[in-house]
């Protein structure tokens, strides 16, 4: 447990992200007050919830008492106010700056004044999304993986006015969770989506020139490289309408020409090809549905 | 699916590799390994060329977008000094025989590779995508981004990849990233394709002998 950080909010937990963190930090033995807009959204996510634990005790990943006392560290909220007595609020609400934005400025008189705000953006610049609260200080980048509840790694960036004791009582925090941090500065994508987004626009680029078909080129990928999915594969996992999104949240900040939007991607979604979700991507599957499902 | 193999020494297979042990006589599958001239008019289903960063149209001439015969392209996939992967990224053209792609297919697959079809251009498949990032990531190096070692931990623990990029880069030789990145950026100009600077200091010193 972190010396300082008891209670952890987390606002968006109605949604995969939120509900991900929320379990990271229930199971690491906080208290944790879920919070979202909607309700039937934390419903929904706490029967998820219930039932991934549920799955950990079949495996015998955790005992049944154990499972109990996680599931009772939960409290669920839609009033923002109920965040008053948190240590720590990450908030996965929607990637959109002015939404984070209003988000920070209304929980900055609720908190105590000793809170950290951490970010769990994957585009935005923290110093931006800070910008304005009244405790810029006190606003970290906290980028959880998906699945979070499964994934160990936390990107952690600090914004320009971000005091270095916060970003080390997060740091130290996302240990005690169980976590692996890595620190990245504050810039688009940190490390891994500065990587991967260019990096799928390539590939999609390459369909797009004629270079191979998309089972060819993720074979390559595979093969020569020993990745578990291809990039063409895995933007028909993330979905191509959300590719898009996140060029668009790039392009702009980098002009980074590999982070523009190919034009065959911004077709496909014209085309209703939006990856497994809608049945057919750069690969047909038959009929639309999450993956794994 | 028998094959003869003629020249070398090769990048694809190195001395001592078992597809080499494989080859026949008068195998119906003619593989040109580097070093050696490509023959024309030959009886064989297909004739496989061996590539390092030239096209397949420098071995068999243009014709105006009609290329296309039994003569194949192919270059097994390394990592600059690592060995070779089991990837042979096999170079076809618009008219090439479907039954030299069968039968080169045949003859990579029988030897247990994967092989993955394009088309003659500048770095196939893997080099053209992989060049660009590894650019960044040197970028981002350089730019304070991160560690190496964070780098390369988060494409490990947040992809799932066997290894980061940098460590790849730096364990099969920069110098080799750089040759290929420099071919590429020769091709299009773009600056994805620029070699980054760790790159060129390692070209350099290992032009120098240091």
């Amino acid at each position: 447990m972190s010396a300082t950080i008891q209670r952890v909010g987390v606002c968006g937990a109605g949604g995969t992200m939120g509900a991900g963190i929320a379990i990271v930090a229930a199971r690491a033995g906080f208290e944790v007050v879920r919070y979202d807009v909607s309700t039937a959204a934390l419903e929904r996510s706490l029967r998820d919830t219930a039932g991934f634990f549920g799955k950990s005790v079949e495996r015998g990943k955790m005992t049944p008492e154990d499972r109990d006392a996680v599931m009772r560290r939960f409290s669920d909220t839609t009033a923002l106010d109920r965040l008053a007595g948190c240590d720590l609020v990450i908030e996965a609400v929607f990637e959109e700056l002015s939404v984070k934005q209003a988000l920070l400025k209304a929980l900055h008189p609720i908190l105590p004044p000793h809170a950290i705000i951490a970010s769990n953006t994957s585009t935005l610049s923290i110093t931006e999304i800070a910008s304005g609260c009244g405790r810029e200080d006190r606003v970290v980048g906290m980028h959880f993986c998906l699945p979070a509840q499964l994934m160990k790694l936390i990107e952690m960036s600090p914004g320009v006015n971000t005091a270095p004791e916060v970003f080390q009582a997060a740091w130290d925090w996302t240990l005690a969770a169980g976590q692996q941090p890595v620190r990245t500065q504050d810039k688009p994508g940190f490390i891994l989506n500065a990587l991967l987004v260019p990096f799928n626009n390539d590939a999609i680029r390459l369909v797009e020139a004629g270079v191979a078909e998309p089972a060819d080129i993720d074979r390559a990928v595979k093969t020569g490289l020993g990745y578990k999915m291809g990039p063409l594969e895995l933007i028909d996992l993330i979905g191509l309408d959300t590719q898009i999104r996140l060029c668009e949240a790039f392009y702009p900040v980098t002009l980074d020409p590999r982070a523009a939007a190919p034009p065959l991607l911004r077709r496909m979604v014209a085309a209703g090809r939006l990856g497994r979700k809608s049945g057919r991507g750069f690969f047909d599957y038959g009929k639309p549905g999450m993956y794994g499902a | 699916m028998s094959y003869a193999v003629i020249g070398g020494p090769s990048r694809s297979f190195p001395e001592g590799d078992r597809f080499l042990v494989g080859g026949a006589p008068k195998g119906s599958v003619l593989v040109v390994l580097s070093g050696a001239a490509v023959p024309t008019g030959t009886a064989h289903t297909a004739v496989l060329v061996e590539l390092q960063h030239e096209s397949l149209g420098e071995h068999t001439g243009e014709t105006n977008g009609e290329e296309g015969s039994n003569i194949l392209g192919f270059a097994r996939w390394r990592n600059g000094d690592d060995p070779p992967s089991p990837l042979v990224e096999l170079v076809v053209q618009k008219n090439t025989a479907p039954a030299a792609i069968a039968a080169a297919c045949a003859v990579f697959e029988g030897a247990g590779l994967s092989v993955a079809l394009c088309t003659d251009q500048p770095g196939r498949i893997l080099d053209r995508l992989l060049r660009p990032k590894y650019n960044a990531a040197l970028r981002f190096l350089d730019e304070g981004l991160a560690t190496q070692a964070d780098m390369d931990l988060t494409c490990r623990l947040g992809l799932g990849y066997p290894d980061g990029p940098i460590e790849r880069l730096l364990r099969g030789g920069l110098h080799h990233h750089h040759e290929a990145s420099a071919a590429l950026f020769e091709a299009f100009g773009t600056p994805g394709f620029a070699p980054a600077r760790r790159s060129v200091v390692a070209a350099r010193r290992v032009a120098k002998g240091t």
